[in-house]
């Protein structure tokens, strides 16, 4: 058993009474004042995260001379520099290795953001896949992270770093100075609200985690609250939603696979296109304020066709919501579904996504 | 009126032959925030210690048991569409029930406020 990392914000954390826990291999604040405020504290104003956790790789190198492009579902090559791109890493059987981020810094440089936990298989998988000599750097755990995310996120970055905040576009970035050192900033988040994610030195991350919370309009978000934020928008989260078993068509993610680029596990996707699939992602509502939950059976007209992969209570729609698989003819718009576990037996009908619609993400 | 704990930390505050039952301000504070709690059928018969009722916290659903053997003859209604005064005031406004006690001799294996302090104190 590895032992648990801790990023250079553990005692900001205690010192704030954060609960913490175990998550990707690290110990993480949960939550501070309650999970239901910090949600709210995003919804309505900003939240501050401790994401040093979260993996990140440096790649220099001539991007269509290293083969790095065929390891990628989506295309490296047309991302514009100051842009980013979200999609997968994937296996042959196109399962999904991880979802990550991947940032053109210049145009013979990436910064891949990927999740805690399958960063050292992402990495070595990305190595293995490398041709020619290009420069291929893991700095998981050497750099800070911070997203700031909520309707007032980007005043406050610009009070604090220049009105040049305001001209970043939606999955684009800049590189800025905050507190004296270069950072970059990230118009990208994983709540659904307008915010930003911002990476700098790890030496740096204290400094400026006291600082924003010195704004009355900020205080900080433990990852109970990030995951209501991420539910309710319908984001996957990997190692729930998402996994090696499970194809980004399946969890209906097709918008971030390119099928007219080479790309590991695509034969597979296709394939799967040809004969169909035997499960998708469905996302429902439950009719009470009960909360469906990891691992429980979803029923339609009385079978069991599938599992719930999330769930939880939203407080935006006040009623319990989830994601899970079921088989295509039980995923349609209003099919009636029913939820179990033990004698828990939920209502819910089968709802488009996103469950929350007015975030101020496109602000 | 006297109340006694469970190590399960319920609680349950006796009048006469009745009492109002709850959960501990440990219970709601282990459990976080408070989205949902499942109340059973007034005139409910439970034996001490079987499930009473099922409360949902943000993190995990959560059993609560009958610190005693009775009837249920009241339920605190208005936890159905505000469930988070559970966490606000878990000893008063939060109750869960109020019960018929049938086998008062149940109490000997409860704690006195004093014995569950000491109970808490030492847990992880």
């Amino acid at each position: 058993m590895e032992t648990l990392k801790t990023t250079s914000l553990l005692h900001e954390h205690e010192r704030l009474g954060a609960r913490m826990a175990p998550f990707g291999g690290w110990i993480m604040p949960i939550q501070y004042d309650g999970i239901l405020a910090e949600h709210r504290r995003c919804r309505e104003s900003a939240a501050l995260f401790d994401t040093c956790h979260m993996g990140r790789f440096l790649f220099a190198g001539d991007i269509a001379a290293s083969g790095i492009e065929r390891l990628f579902s989506f295309r490296l090559e047309t991302i514009a520099v100051g842009r980013c791109r979200y999609g997968f890493l994937l296996n042959e059987q196109g399962g999904i290795l991880d979802d990550l981020t991947v940032y053109r810094l210049a145009a013979d440089r990436l910064m891949m953001v990927v999740n805690a936990g399958p960063e050292k298989k992402d990495f070595a998988a990305i190595q293995a896949g490398l041709g020619g000599n290009p420069l291929f750097e893991d700095l998981t755990g050497h750099a800070g992270k911070l997203d700031l995310q909520g309707p007032h996120s980007r005043d406050v970055l610009a009070e604090l770093a220049g009105d040049e905040v305001k001209d970043i576009p939606f999955f684009g970035f800049r590189r800025m100075t905050i507190l004296g050192a270069e950072a970059i900033v990230s118009r990208t988040g994983y709540t659904g609200e307008l915010g930003y994610e911002i990476y700098l030195g790890d030496d740096r991350v204290v400094d400026l985690w006291r600082l924003l919370l010195k704004d009355g309009r900020i205080a900080p978000a433990g990852l109970g609250a990030r995951d209501l934020l991420r539910l309710e928008m319908g984001y996957s989260l990997y190692g729930n939603d998402l996994d090696e078993t499970t194809t980004p068509l399946e969890a209906g993610l097709d918008r971030f696979v390119d099928l007219t680029k080479d790309f590991r596990g695509k034969d597979a996707l296709i394939r799967q296109q040809t004969e169909g699939m035997s499960r998708v992602r469905t996302a429902f509502r439950v009719s009470s304020r009960r909360s469906p939950r990891h691992g429980y059976q979803i029923l339609c007209r009385g079978e069991t066709v599938g599992t719930v992969t999330s769930g939880a209570f939203s407080p935006m729609l006040g009623c319990g919501i989830g994601l899970g698989y079921v088989s295509p003819d039980c995923s349609q718009t209003g099919t009636h579904l029913e939820i179990r576990h033990e004698e828990i037996s939920l209502e819910a009908t089968v709802v488009e996504l996103p469950f929350y619609r007015d975030g101020t993400l496109r602000r | 009126m006297d109340t006694y704990y469970t190590r399960e930390h319920e609680w349950i505050r006796i009048n006469g032959t009745s009492g109002f039952v709850g959960i501990t301000g440990y219970a709601a504070e282990q459990l976080g925030d408070i989205t949902f709690v499942e109340l059973p059928k007034v005139g409910r018969e439970v034996r001490q210690g079987e499930i009473l009722c099922t409360i949902e916290s943000v993190k995990a659903a959560s059993d609560i048991y009958a610190p005693l053997s009775g009837t249920v003859m009241e339920v605190n209604a208005a936890l159905d569409s505000a469930p988070e005064i559970v966490n606000r005031s878990p000893d008063e406004e939060g109750w869960l029930v109020r019960m018929e006690i049938t086998e008062p001799e149940g109490l000997k294996s409860l704690l006195t406020r004093g014995e569950y302090d000491d109970y808490v104190r030492v847990l992880p």
